[in-house]
Order: structure tokens, then C-alpha cells, then sequence
């Protein structure tokens, strides 16, 4: 567990680090948190000639509140999501999302933008970024531009991000009724599902991880949403349920249903 | 005066751990030192075609890189127990070489070493050399490996036993039984692959003096003096006395630390070559590819009752995995350490186990935690708890109907098996009442019905086990198959201000020896334990040692050095006597002292020592000096037994299992810490629950290991088990001085079928009546819906 040779630099700008990204490409990586990116490192998996380390920017690890918005710091680690009072007030079920995270070691390290830019499938941030309607905050080599959550997740591992760009901040409207619901993988302690929702009115809004090789909106169960919850039983409709040791399609779309019928009932 | 058997003294060794201040072979630094890397098969199975080395020794900071074609190539570790052939055939060895040469036989296996300045060198160099492979297709299922045409891990034999055996009673009378029995229990399931997983991954050092013409090889070993005596006399050929095997502290071994690993003797051969010290430690990914793994037993099971409940006969076939190479004990496992167990605590009157031990191209399969008897007592325990739901008898019941009745080993004999074993002492009876007690098993009955009516699936369930343990009769198991004796050796030394060192060679790798030796070493001698040092895991320091596993430090080492402190105290009292002025047989000895019975004249314990070493007025004739070494060899076995039982919430929608309760009330004998004791029991307990609900080594058809890292392998965690509730009931060992058993296994051995059988009770009115281990919440739920 010794990661090939790569060179490390830490910056402290946003425009750093574009530049530096923008100029090695491919050879480079953003570090942040490090608690994907090293592990992988580590198994030589993944091996990067340079590091830029992100962590020491200014200003990327705040928290604050933008009228009925709230905005969160890219570098903020899921334990700071997690224990904020202007998340548990105004946006808790980030909150909650952030507390299920791994453990308390993973999150003092991990961070928000880490978590959303690897993309994993059985993370837990993306059903609740796309349950809350969230917008990524990106800059790039053009400046900066805002990514709907429902475009920001491509596939495994992939997202709507250019290779020059990094996230900064990820903006959420607050909510006042959400829950994010997980069944934890017996070993890695990741989703197998996760489920969030978010209740306006009548509406739902229903973010599903662990599923599908991309996290995704449960549109179904949200059209056939009556306000009880046997919309569950759409949870996965029209979607390709992955399928591993812990659980195949079958039982991984029984959880689906389980935990969004939780979630509606929560 | 103080006394400290049977209190709960803290651990003197956890001060170091605690602190992060251990001395763990990777601690270790010597001056000169090199790190090396191994380059190891992607595949399970593969001719090896061409494996070039050039570029890796032309990278960074390399110093050598060897292959099977340099000169240890020739050498290979030997299996230190042997299992013939029912039909009279030796066993099949192979050959089980230190790099592989033609061909690959498990994913994992090293091709080659890297020694380099540093590891992060060895590692990049280890990259550069390329090895040509030619893919072949493998077996990895035990019981797959013995279908005709499976592909052969071995080329030399016709097939892929490498023995098969049997043990019990003959085996027509056995079905007989059966055939006219009341009713036949049957089950078949595998009893899955586990990988120990000891905190500390393996780690060896070999530094080769060239002046002295020395060698030392520091490893996280369970047992230095065997690895000694393997290394030198059986792998490389070098003289013993020119070898010093040091294992200071070792972050947990639960069996897998006890081998002698391929990579212990090559480091050694390498370091004579490079003339430099070479360090290796494994990384968890290599801890799973390469650590000896434990189980993988594919069981096929018939136990006939009679109308009462009693067992009436029961005959079982296996087929017990081990590996492609055979690990240092890896035979004795499904065999000695696993059909004499066959008996449990139950009085049935014939039974029949046969084996047949496959190679399969995987990592070998040897003692791990319990040994055997895990997997016997899973069997028995499983097959009674599901007799009993099949004849509409509580669980409990049926137990009492087959227990043996008690017996002390003393004013009644002990219990003669039909699997060879002779019991030494037990009351079976008593640690179930307890334990059912513990639990208030009537009530949760009741509370079973209340909440199956509110549509809670809850379940309770029960094991009763008994072990063997001690290991044990050199003469039986040589008889057996052993190429070892099983004695311990305990030395005392008196210092002359009566200081004492102990010297044994039982070696500690989490048990606690350092304090509980030093517990009953003071007691016996009437000093204070401040005054006794426990000395182990040193080749250089310690006469011999078979070291620690079997649950056989206490019983066995601890025996060693009583017999030691009994000659302390004989010539303690010759020196007492002459400085006295009295005959021997007027002192008696107590609280450290010498005394003239009816009189206030003594000597202390420091005041003799001090005599003994400055002999000025002495006995006549007798040598100076107070420092003895003794050896033990036991009698017997001993036989720890206990009732665990496990009450369980599965969740109807997805099956996961919570543990709500688990209560072990077990009996280990005289008990010399009962805090140690209870850890011991706690963390046996968490292992056997990983097994029942958690771990799963996993090989794909092709041979790769699906299941190599904590992201697929799950361990338990403390969220995923309840408090252990403990007790105990003490029926002493009658053949040895303290009167004890042995607590290192128990837990794990206990606790897999009693967690097993608690979820098969909750879900027993869905019509489920087994589900393979371990009881992830996928095959529970799946099991839950088939059977509606
Ligand atoms: C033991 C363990 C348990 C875990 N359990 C869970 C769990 O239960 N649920 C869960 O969701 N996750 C879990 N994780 C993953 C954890 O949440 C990671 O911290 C997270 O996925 C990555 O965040 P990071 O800050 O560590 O990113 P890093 O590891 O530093 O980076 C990850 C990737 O994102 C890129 N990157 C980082 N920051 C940015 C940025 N601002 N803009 C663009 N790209 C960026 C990096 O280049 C890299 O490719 C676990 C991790 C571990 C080690």
C-alpha cells in the first residue's frame, strides 16, 4: 500500500489550482480531503504525477446563509456539514446525510466537493444534492458556472465537470421537510441505497444512491406521489439496478422500496 | 499479604499498548537495513513461461532480486502434521516452495523478491518485473475439487485429496441406526472461508551477521522456537545454534501467526545473500491473499433421535479445504482437532465423521481461531437446535435429555468418547441452567409470542459447546500424526535479591501472560508481583517453547513453571532448613517465608535467595544458585465447555439481524484473572458473531479473491454486537497443578450457532430452517421469502 512516485503542491487559490490543472491535464489531481483519492493512491489504482492539495484555500470551507439559500464550502468535511447549526436549522437533511458518512475519522477528513466530484455510486451525498434541487458551483479555466445537480452525475464515477475545473461550493435552497434514509453495505459501511427525500406542498422530490451506477431522481415515484407512500413502489422504474455481493437487482431493488416508502413515511 | 489469583489485575502489558509504545517487529529498525516487496500471481492457476528480472534490477535503490531460479529455489516449507490415506497411502505433500518456479497455484503466490534501499523502491521495482503467464483454469471449492475432471492443483496426482480419514464407529453400523431411528436431522451447508485478520499484518526482519556467522530473524510470530527449528533443521538447512528467532510483541494472531510462512525463510536465505538486514511487512491487501485462512468446510449431515429426543447415531461427511499447499497444521484441523470433538457434551452412542481434504487452488487453510472445533460445534449445534424445531421440542429440552451427566475427573472417571477423546471433567447441566437463567428464558418466550404478534421477528438461540484444549500429549499426538511434541517449557529464575524472572515459552500476542503469569508465579511463591518479570518470545533467552494457540498457555506453559517454582521452593527449603538450624520437614512456607512450625523462627523468601547465591553458610553438597527450567508435558486434554445464547431482531423488510442479547456462561476451570478471562470470552464471542452474520473469503470461479479488502470482507464492528453478558461455572481440571482449562477459544467457538440458531428460531414460522452463514441481510431476506 505504497502509491507510485508524485509530485505535491499545495495551493491557496481557486485560480491556482485551474491553472495548474488546466496546464498538467490528465497527470494531475485535486486533492482534498484525500479519504477517496489516497486509498486508491495507495492500491496504485490511480496514480497521478501531481498533486494540487485544495485544502489550504481560503474561503472554500464555509458555511453561510444567501437569503433562502444556504452554501456550503466545497472543502467543508462532512463532520462540519454535520455538526453546523445553519445546516441542522435551515437544511438538515444534509446534515443528516453528512453524520452517515463512514466514520469520525473519515468525517474530519472528507470533504463535500471530494465526495461529489468522485462521483462513487454508493455515496451518500449525490441522492440528496439531487432530493434538494442543489446547483454545483464550478470554476474553470472560463470562469465559473453553476451545475444543476440533476446534470451534475453522469455515470460511475463521471460528472459534468471539464477536467480544468474544481468545485467551490454547492448551493441549496433550504428545506424544511427532508429525510436521508441508508442502508449501509455490511463492510464498506457505504449506501447500498440511499434514499432522500424533500416534501413541498403536495410535491415530493426523491434522490436515489446506491441503486443505479448513477444516483437519480425517482421521477416515477414522485408523479404517482399521493401524499402516503406506496409511490415506493416505483422506486426503481426505468432504472438499471446494479447488482453485487451484498445485494443483486432483486434484493437491491426490494431496499429501493423499502427505503423510499421509510423515507415518504419518515 | 497480598494474594492476586483470581483477581482482576489490570494487564501490565497494556501500559506499552496503550501508549503506542509496543515493540512490534515493524517498530524495528536495525542500522543497514533493506525493505523488500514481493511480486505476486494475478493468477490462481498458471504456467509460468518467462519471468524477467532486468529492469527491476536495474531500478532505484535495488539492491537484489531473486526468483525460484537462484539458489532458493530448492527449498520449500514442510507441513508439521501428517494424515495418511484411509487405505494406507502416505499423504500427498507438495512441495511448498519459497518462490514459485513452473507453475502459480493460488492468487497470491510470490514470483519473485525486490530488495531495495527503501520500500517505496522495492515497490516500484517490484513493478518492472515481468512475468509471463499462461492461464489455467482453478478450483477453489473444496467440494468441486474432488469432482472428476476438476482441473488439478497438483500434476503429480490423479486427483486432489491430499488424504482422506475418518473416525468414530463403523460406519454400516452407524447407518443402521440411522435408517431405523425415530427421526433423521439432515443438513448440508458449507461452513464459509474466514480470513483472521490480526490487527498486525505478518512482519519479518532477517539480519544476517557475517562476523559472527549469525543470523537473526525477528518475527510476529506465535511461536519462536518452532519457527526456529523449522527454518533451520527443515527449510534452509542452517545450524539452530547459529539462529535467534525473536518475537516481542505481535498485534494478534488468532492461528495465523503460528505458520511458518515461505516469506520468514526466504527473508533469512536473502539476507546471508545481501549481507544486510531485509525487512518485510505485509500489507492487509497481501494479509488476505497470503495468511493461512480458517474453515471452508463443505458439510453433508444426518443425525438420527429417538423418540425422546436422544441422539441415537450421527454420521457426517466433509469435505475440508486445504488450500494448495499444506500449511504447517493445516491436517490436524478437519481431523484431530474436529472429528474428536464429534461426541459435544451429548451421550451419543455412535458416530461416524469421514474427510476427504482437497487442494484447491487458494491460500492454504490451517487452524484459526478454535480449529476444528468452531466447525464441530457449529455441526452439532446446528443439527439439535433444528431437530428440536423439527420434533416440536424446545431447544433447551432436548439438550438436558442428551447431555452427559456431570462428572469431576477425580472421585469420577472421566468421559470416554466414541471419537477417541477421553472428557476430563464436566457439568453440563449446571452452565446451561445458568446460562438459561442469565437470560430469563421463560419470560423471553413469552415476549417472543407478544411480539411476533406485533409482527417483530424476534429469536433465541442456544449452543452448548465443549472443547478441547491444552494441546497437549506429546506421545498422542505423535501417534496422531504430529511431527512435534506439544510440551511448554517455564523457567524461574531467582535473582539473588529475590527478584524473579520467568522465562516461558508460551509467547503472548494479546492473551495477557505478562500479568497472569506473573499472578500465580507470586501467589505460589508468596512475593509481591512487582517482583516477577514474565521474559518470552525470545529464541536466545528461553530454553524451548511450542508456543501459544490451542488455548494452551495457562494449562500448559503455566504447568511448566509451577513445576519450576516447586523446585525453587524444594531447594528454597534445604537453605531455610540449614540457616534455621531445623529439619526440612518442621518449616512450612507461607507468605514468602520459611518458618519453624510452631515457632516464630523464619527466613524470607529474599533472605534464602541471597544465600543461594553468596553460599558463605551453605548446605553441604548442595550447588549454589536458585534458577530452574522444567518441562510439561499434560496428560490430557482439558475440556472447557459453556452455554451460549444469542437473541436476535431480524427486520422483516430487510433482513439484517440485530443482535439484542448474547449471554456466554461458560466454564474454563479454575480462573486465575477473571477480567482477562472475560476479554478473552468477549472478543472469542465478537469473532464467532463475525463468522455467523459477517466474514466471507470469496473466490470466484476463476480464483480471483472477490472479497480482499474491509471495502468486501466485513468485519465486525463494536455497533454491530450487544454487550456480552458473562459467567461462568468452575469445574477445575483435575490433571494439572492450577486447575484450569483454557479461555482462548471458547468464545469463538461457542457463539457462531447460537447466533445461527437465534435467527433461524425468529424466522422458523416463515418455514425457514437454515440459511448459509454468514446470515448477510441479503440471504436472510431471501430465505425469509422463499420460505413463505
Ligand atoms: C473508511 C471510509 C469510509 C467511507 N464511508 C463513506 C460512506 O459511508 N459514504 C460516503 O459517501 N463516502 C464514504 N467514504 C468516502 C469519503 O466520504 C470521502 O471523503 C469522499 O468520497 C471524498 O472526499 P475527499 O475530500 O476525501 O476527496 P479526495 O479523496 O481528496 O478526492 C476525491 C476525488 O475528488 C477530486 N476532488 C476533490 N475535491 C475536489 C473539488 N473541490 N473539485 C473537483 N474535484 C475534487 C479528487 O481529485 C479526487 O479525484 C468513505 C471513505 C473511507 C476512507
Amino acid at each position: 500500500m505504497i502509491p507510485a512516485k508524485f509530485d505535491y503542491i499545495k495551493v491557496s487559490s481557486i485560480g491556482e489550482a485551474v491553472t495548474l490543472l488546466d496546464k498538467h491535464g490528465f497527470d494531475s489531481k485535486i486533492l482534498s480531503g484525500g479519504h477517496s483519492l489516497i486509498p486508491a493512491m495507495k492500491l496504485r489504482l490511480s496514480r497521478p504525477e501531481l498533486l494540487i492539495d485544495i485544502s489550504g484555500i481560503s474561503g472554500m470551507d464555509g458555511i453561510s446563509e444567501e437569503g433562502d439559500k444556504i452554501v456550503v464550502g466545497a472543502n467543508c468535511t462532512h463532520q462540519k456539514i454535520a455538526s453546523s447549526k445553519l445546516v441542522k436549522e435551515h437544511l438538515n437533511i444534509l446534515a443528516q446525510t453528512a453524520g452517515c458518512i463512514g466514520d469520525v475519522q473519515v468525517r474530519n477528513r472528507g470533504t463535500l466537493g471530494g465526495s461529489l466530484a468522485h462521483a462513487d455510486p454508493a455515496s451518500d451525498y449525490p441522492a440528496t444534492v439531487l432530493a434538494c434541487d442543489a446547483q454545483i458551483i464550478a470554476e474553470g479555466k472560463n470562469g465559473s458556472r453553476t451545475i444543476a445537480a440533476t446534470d451534475f452525475f453522469q455515470s460511475i464515477f463521471t460528472t459534468a465537470l471539464a477536467d480544468d475545473e474544481i468545485i467551490t461550493s454547492v448551493r441549496f435552497p433550504k428545506v424544511a421537510n427532508g429525510n436521508y434514509q441508508k442502508f449501509f453495505q455490511s463492510a464498506s459501511r457505504f449506501a447500498v441505497v440511499g434514499v432522500a427525500v424533500v416534501k413541498e406542498g403536495d410535491a415530493v422530490k426523491v434522490g436515489i444512491t446506491g441503486v443505479s451506477d448513477t444516483p437519480y431522481r425517482a421521477s416515477a415515484v414522485e408523479s404517482a406521489y399521493d401524499g402516503g407512500s406506496s409511490a415506493a413502489a416505483k422506486a426503481v422504474h426505468g432504472v438499471e439496478v446494479m447488482s453485487d455481493h451484498f445485494a443483486d437487482a432483486e434484493y437491491r431493488s426490494h431496499l429501493a422500496k423499502v427505503y423510499v416508502k421509510r423515507a415518504l413515511e419518515a | 499479604m497480598e494474594t492476586f489469583i483470581g483477581k482482576p489485575v489490570k494487564r501490565r502489558e497494556d501500559a506499552r499498548f496503550l501508549k503506542g509504545a509496543g515493540r512490534y517487529t515493524d517498530d524495528i529498525k536495525l542500522p543497514k537495513m533493506t525493505q523488500a516487496a514481493f511480486v505476486r500471481s494475478p493468477y490462481a492457476h498458471a504456467k509460468i513461461l518467462d519471468v524477467n528480472i532486468e529492469d527491476a534490477q536495474r531500478g532505484d535503490g535495488v539492491v537484489a532480486v531473486f526468483t525460484a531460479q537462484d539458489g532458493c529455489g530448492t527449498f520449500g516449507v514442510p507441513c508439521g502434521w501428517q494424515v495418511d490415506f484411509k487405505n494406507g497411502e502416505t499423504m500427498r505433500e507438495p512441495q511448498h516452495p519459497l518462490l514459485a518456479k513452473e507453475k502459480i497455484k493460488h492468487v497470491g503466490e510470490a514470483v519473485a523478491i525486490v530488495i531495495a534501499e527503501t520500500l517505496e523502491q522495492a515497490r516500484d521495482a517490484a513493478e518492472l518485473v515481468k512475468v509471463d503467464y499462461e492461464g489455467l483454469p482453478a478450483v477453489t471449492d473444496p467440494g468441486k475439487a474432488m469432482e472428476p475432471g476438476a482441473p488439478l492443483v497438483h500434476d503429480q496426482w490423479s486427483d486432489n485429496a491430499a488424504f482422506d480419514w475418518c473416525i468414530g464407529n463403523d460406519r454400516t453400523e452407524v447407518e443402521a441406526a440411522l435408517a431405523s431411528a425415530h427421526h433423521v436431522t439432515e443438513m448440508e451447508y458449507r461452513n464459509q472461508r474466514l480470513a483472521p485478520n490480526a490487527i498486525e499484518p505478518r512482519s519479518y526482519i532477517a539480519d544476517y551477521d557475517v562476523n559472527a556467522g549469525k543470523w537473526t530473524l525477528y518475527t510476529s510470530t506465535q511461536n519462536p522456537h518452532l519457527i526456529r527449528l523449522l527454518l533451520c533443521a527443515f527449510v534452509l538447512g542452517i545450524p539452530e545454534h547459529k539462529v535467534r528467532v525473536v518475537s516481542y510483541d505481535v498485534g494478534g494472531g488468532f492461528g495465523s501467526k503460528i505458520y511458518h510462512y515461505t516469506e520468514e525463510a526466504l527473508l533469512t536465505w536473502a539476507s546471508k545473500e545481501v549481507g544486510r538486514p531485509i525487512k518485510w511487512t505485509s500489507d492487509r491487501s497481501e494479509a488476505f491473499l497470503t495468511d493461512a485462512h480458517g474453515r471452508d468446510h463443505v458439510v453433508k449431515s444426518r443425525m438420527g433421535f429417538d423418540k425422546e429426543g436422544k441422539i441415537v447415531a450421527h454420521l457426517t461427511d466433509e469435505y475440508c479445504a486445504m488450500g494448495a499447499y499444506l500449511s504447517t497444521f493445516a491436517p490436524a484441523v478437519p481431523t484431530y482437532l474436529h472429528g474428536t470433538l464429534f461426541q459435544g457434551v451429548y451421550t451419543t452412542p455412535l458416530i461416524h465423521l469421514n474427510v476427504i481434504a482437497p487442494f484447491t487452488h487458494t491460500v492454504a487453510v490451517d487452524a484459526y481461531r478454535g480449529a476444528g472445533r468452531p466447525e464441530a460445534t457449529y455441526l452439532l449445534e446446528r443439527m439439535i437446535s433444528k431437530a428440536a424445531k423439527e420434533m416440536d421440542m424446545d431447544p433447551a429440552e432436548i439438550r438436558f435429555r442428551n447431555f452427559i451427566p456431570p462428572f469431576d475427573g477425580v472421585e469420577q472417571a472421566g468421559y470416554q468418547t466414541q471419537v477417541a477423546l477421553q472428557y476430563d471433567s464436566g457439568n453440563y447441566e449446571a452452565v446451561l441452567k445458568r446460562g438459561l437463567e442469565m437470560l430469563g428464558y421463560e419470560d423471553f418466550r413469552k415476549s417472543q409470542i407478544a411480539a411476533r404478534k406485533n409482527g417483530k421477528l424476534l429469536g433465541v438461540g442456544i449452543s452448548t459447546y465443549i472443547e478441547g484444549c491444552g494441546i497437549a500429549p506429546s506421545a498422542v499426538v505423535g501417534s496422531l500424526g504430529a511431527r512435534a511434541g506439544l510440551y511448554e517449557v517455564g523457567a524461574v529464575r531467582v535473582q539473588p535479591t529475590g527478584k524473579v524472572s520467568v522465562f516461558t515459552g508460551s509467547h503472548s500476542h494479546g492473551q495477557g501472560h505478562e500479568t497472569v503469569f506473573a499472578q500465580f508465579v507470586a501467589d505460589k511463591l508468596g512475593i509481591a508481583m512487582d517482583d516477577v518479570e514474565i521474559e518470552h518470545g525470545d529464541t536466545d533467552q528461553v530454553a524451548f517453547g511450542m508456543g501459544t494457540y490451542g488455548s494452551r498457555s495457562l494449562s500448559v506453559g503455566g504447568s511448566a513453571i509451577i513445576k519450576s517454582v516447586e523446585k525453587i521452593l524444594e531447594k528454597g527449603a534445604k537453605i531455610a532448613a540449614h540457616k534455621l538450624e531445623a529439619a526440612e520437614e518442621d518449616l512450612e512456607y507461607a507468605e514468602g517465608k520459611w518458618t519453624v512450625k510452631g515457632t516464630d523462627k523464619s527466613i524470607s523468601f529474599g533472605d534464602v535467595s541471597l544465600t543461594a547465591y553468596v553460599p558463605h553458610d551453605y548446605p553441604e553438597g548442595l550447588e549454589p544458585g536458585l534458577d530452574f527450567s522444567s518441562f510439561y508435558d499434560p496428560t490430557n486434554f482439558t475440556y472447557p465447555f459453556g452455554a451460549h445464547i444469542a437473541v436476535v431482531e431480524v427486520d422483516s423488510d430487510t433482513g439484517r439481524v440485530v443482535l439484542k442479547r448474547f449471554v456466554a456462561c461458560d466454564d474454563v476451570g479454575n480462573v486465575m484473572n477473571p477480567m482477562i478471562v472475560d476479554g478473552q470470552i468477549q472478543g472469542g464471542v465478537v469473532q464467532g458473531i463475525g463468522q455467523a452474520l459477517l466474514e466471507e473469503v470469496i473466490y470466484d470461479e476463476s480464483g480471483q479473491m472477490t472479497s480482499g479488502s474491509y471495502m468486501d470482507y466485513a468485519m465486525p464492528r463494536a455497533d454491530d454486537v450487544p454487550m456480552i453478558e458473562t459467567d461462568r461455572t468452575v469445574t477445575p481440571c483435575p490433571h494439572n497443578p492450577l486447575g484450569v482449562k483454557g479461555a482462548g477459544e471458547a468464545g469463538a467457538i461457542g457463539s457462531t450457532p447460537a447466533v445461527v440458531n437465534a435467527v433461524v428460531d425468529a424466522l422458523s414460522h416463515l418455514g425457514v430452517t437454515d440459511i448459509q452463514m454468514p446470515l448477510s441481510p441479503q440471504r436472510v431476506w431471501k430465505a425469509m421469502n422463499n420460505g413463505r
